[in-house]
């Protein structure tokens, strides 16, 4: 809590980037900056006042690193595999490494969820609806 | 003077029928409402993610029907959300989550079915009393409205812009922290006035300003997926076999619950009226009136049909309500109605008080499609309640790897671009960590749809006042506006401190 007050007083001072000449497009977002800074070090001097009340913070979950990860992981897919090898892999890629984040996935079932998937949205995007994003391509286009 | 008010209403709302019964339309409002169900039912799907995945598709269609359909989702999802909590104890969305008290006890006793019944009926009261709200409160709030010059609209932006971060979840401070974040993302790209670029950071990209759908559903998605992953609970089926015929409330129970349908609709309007009071708040509010006013309140929690009657009326009656001061003012309420808002910019049209001169169609076609959309339900909900119980049992992991893959291909899709993609990314992870120290992403939605309206209304102020910050307090209604902030805010802070001094550590904050 305390380390997100201080992000957001350092990410303040970096907006401070803007030319304070009057209304000139600089003006408003420094306003906020200002704001944000302030409100920052708000939110800071609570967190470090709170804390000997015995304030457990909300953070009760177990990392789910794995689950973090693959969520991640397959969106990223998604763009690479979209950009050099079309809507197929890009689908397919992006589908089967998230499913593989639940921790009760089966590499199987994963697979065969990517397969009924990315057969769908074949239909769906490239024959229903007519996105110009090729099945498959090779290199950047 | 009454009946003309009433006469040119009827008059509006007869065109605005018109308008919400053109095949394409009627198509489309229907596609809303049984998605908004659909999503509504599942455990782990709320209407923000739903609305932002189905945002790139609104690109291709007309104004009137991208509006319908969005509205649709949102209030199709309140009528999903009952039935989870009612059979399944589990509260999906935060406006229900009362329900469950009493709703899920009834289930066990085998009334669910009953429960369901009286929860569809009281919906769709509730429900209609908050169109005929907005039916006739909106024409008028347009009329003030219109009278606003720049000064006032900037304070009103602000009131609804402090009352939409602090009322809601979680901490003011961080609530307010978020809006102000919101507010500075919507700075990135081009100067309004003079074209200057600014944060992009030599990205070119980033010249057209950060994508709404991009921000939603980094947001709302990705964000929403990590932290939704792993965590739901195995649902419990048991109870939930429902037949059509259970679905009909006895005579005994529709005259227990009668009043309290009517008190929950009271209370839902007005919660709405009052900016960032949402229907979470309302049914809460309600349910703990119900408690009050009954005689029996001990059997609260127990199963009382009262005490599914009440908020469902009022939930539904403040949803309804809720689209008064977002069509009206272009103020929203909550994410949302945010997030509608946005879809309308998408479209080229400018939300605000002459939005319901420029384009009647969309005000009152979303208004006639209201009624309509709402009987579809009532429609829909009676012979397909099996339907939905069954849909519970698809497990999340076969749910979020097609929905990952559905936020990929819409924000391609919107404008045939990567980069986009990457950037819903960024943001959801992001948005993650936010999620993860207590920031709640809604109110940074607020601050980003509204703050380039709100920084041209600022400087338009700022230009005509000679850059006197006086001139917010000369005029009277901007005045007003003001101090109605500086209330709220030393309302939240009175009560935020006496909370910390009574309850040792106790954060009003919830994670849901």
């Amino acid at each position: 809590m305390m380390l997100i007050g201080l992000g957001v007083c350092v990410e303040g001072l970096t907006y401070k980037l803007g030319t304070l000449t009057h209304m000139g497009p600089g003006f408003f977002p420094v306003a906020l900056g200002v704001i944000l800074v302030v409100l920052g070090m708000l939110i800071a001097a609570t967190a470090v006042a709170g804390r000997p009340n015995g304030g457990q913070g909300t953070l009760s979950k177990r990392p789910e690193w794995r689950g973090w990860f693959c969520i991640v992981a397959g969106p990223a897919l998604f763009i690479i595999l979209g950009l050099y090898g079309g809507m197929v892999p890009a689908t397919f890629a992006c589908v089967f490494v998230s499913a593989l984040g639940d921790r009760s996935a089966t590499l199987k079932g994963s697979l065969a969820l990517a397969a009924v998937v990315t057969v769908f949205a074949a239909i769906l995007f490239y024959y229903l609806l007519r996105i110009p994003f090729p099945l498959f391509r090779w290199g950047l286009w | 003077m009454g009946a003309l008010v009433i006469e040119t209403a009827l008059q509006d709302l007869w065109y605005g029928f018109g308008v919400a019964l053109e095949p394409h339309n009627l198509l489309w409002c229907f596609v809303g409402v049984l998605v908004g169900n659909m999503v509504g039912v599942l455990p782990g799907m709320g209407p923000l993610a739903t609305i932002s995945m189905l945002l790139p598709l609104t690109y291709a269609m007309k104004p009137v029907a991208a509006i319908l359909m969005l509205a649709g989702v949102y209030y199709g999802a309140q009528y999903g959300g009952a039935i989870c909590s009612i059979l399944l104890n589990l509260p999906c969305h935060p406006p229900h989550a009362v329900t469950c008290l009493d709703g899920f006890p009834l289930t066990k006793q085998g009334k669910g079915g009953t429960a369901l019944g009286i929860t569809v009926l009281a919906s769709f009261v509730g429900a209609s009393f908050g169109i005929t709200e907005m039916i006739f409160l909106a024409p008028l709030l347009v009329k003030v409205a219109l009278q606003f010059g720049p000064a006032e609209v900037c304070t009103l932006m602000l009131l609804g812009l402090l009352a939409g971060s602090t009322l809601a979840r979680g901490s003011p401070v961080k609530g307010v922290a978020m809006t102000v974040l919101g507010l500075i993302l919507s700075t990135v790209g081009s100067d309004l006035e003079t074209g200057a670029t600014r944060y992009t950071f030599g990205v070119p990209e980033l010249t057209d300003g950060i994508e709404l759908i991009a921000l939603a559903l980094g947001l709302f998605g990705v964000a929403e997926f990590m932290n939704s992953i792993n965590q739901n609970a195995p649902v419990d089926t048991r109870y939930s076999n429902v037949r059509l015929r259970d679905l009909r409330p006895s005579r005994e129970d529709l005259r227990i619950s009668f009043p309290p349908m009517i008190r929950g609709t009271l209370i839902g309007s007005l919660c709405a009226l009052i900016p960032g009071t949402g229907p979470t708040i309302a049914s809460f509010v309600s349910y703990a009136t119900e408690k009050k006013v009954s005689k029996t309140p001990e059997r609260f929690g127990l199963g009382a049909i009262e005490g599914v009657a009440c908020p469902e009326a009022s939930t539904h009656s403040s949803v309804q309500s809720d689209f008064i001061p977002t069509m009206s003012l272009g103020i929203p309420g909550d994410a949302v109605l945010a997030l509608l808002l946005g879809a309308l910019i998408i479209q080229g049209i400018v939300p605000g008080p002459q939005l319901i001169n420029q384009h009647p169609d969309v005000f009152w076609g979303l208004i006639a499609s209201f009624w309509i959309g709402n009987i579809m339900l009532v429609a829909l909900n009676v012979p397909l309640i099996g339907v939905w119980v069954k849909m519970l049992s698809i497990p999340y992991r076969y749910l979020y790897p097609t929905a990952i893959l559905f936020v990929c291909m819409g924000v391609y899709a919107a404008n045939n671009d990567m980069f986009q993609v990457a950037e819903t990314l960024v943001i959801g992870v992001f948005g993650y960590l936010l999620l993860r120290l207590d920031f709640h992403p809604a109110p940074l939605l607020l601050g980003f749809v509204l703050g380039s309206r709100f920084e041209e209304n600022f400087r338009r102020a700022m230009l005509i006042g000679r850059g006197d910050f006086m001139m917010f307090l000369e005029r009277p209604i901007s005045a007003t506006f003001l101090a109605l902030s500086v209330i709220l805010i030393a309302t939240q802070l009175y009560f935020w401190l006496s909370k910390r001094r009574s309850a040792t550590g106790e954060s009003p904050a919830t994670v849901s």
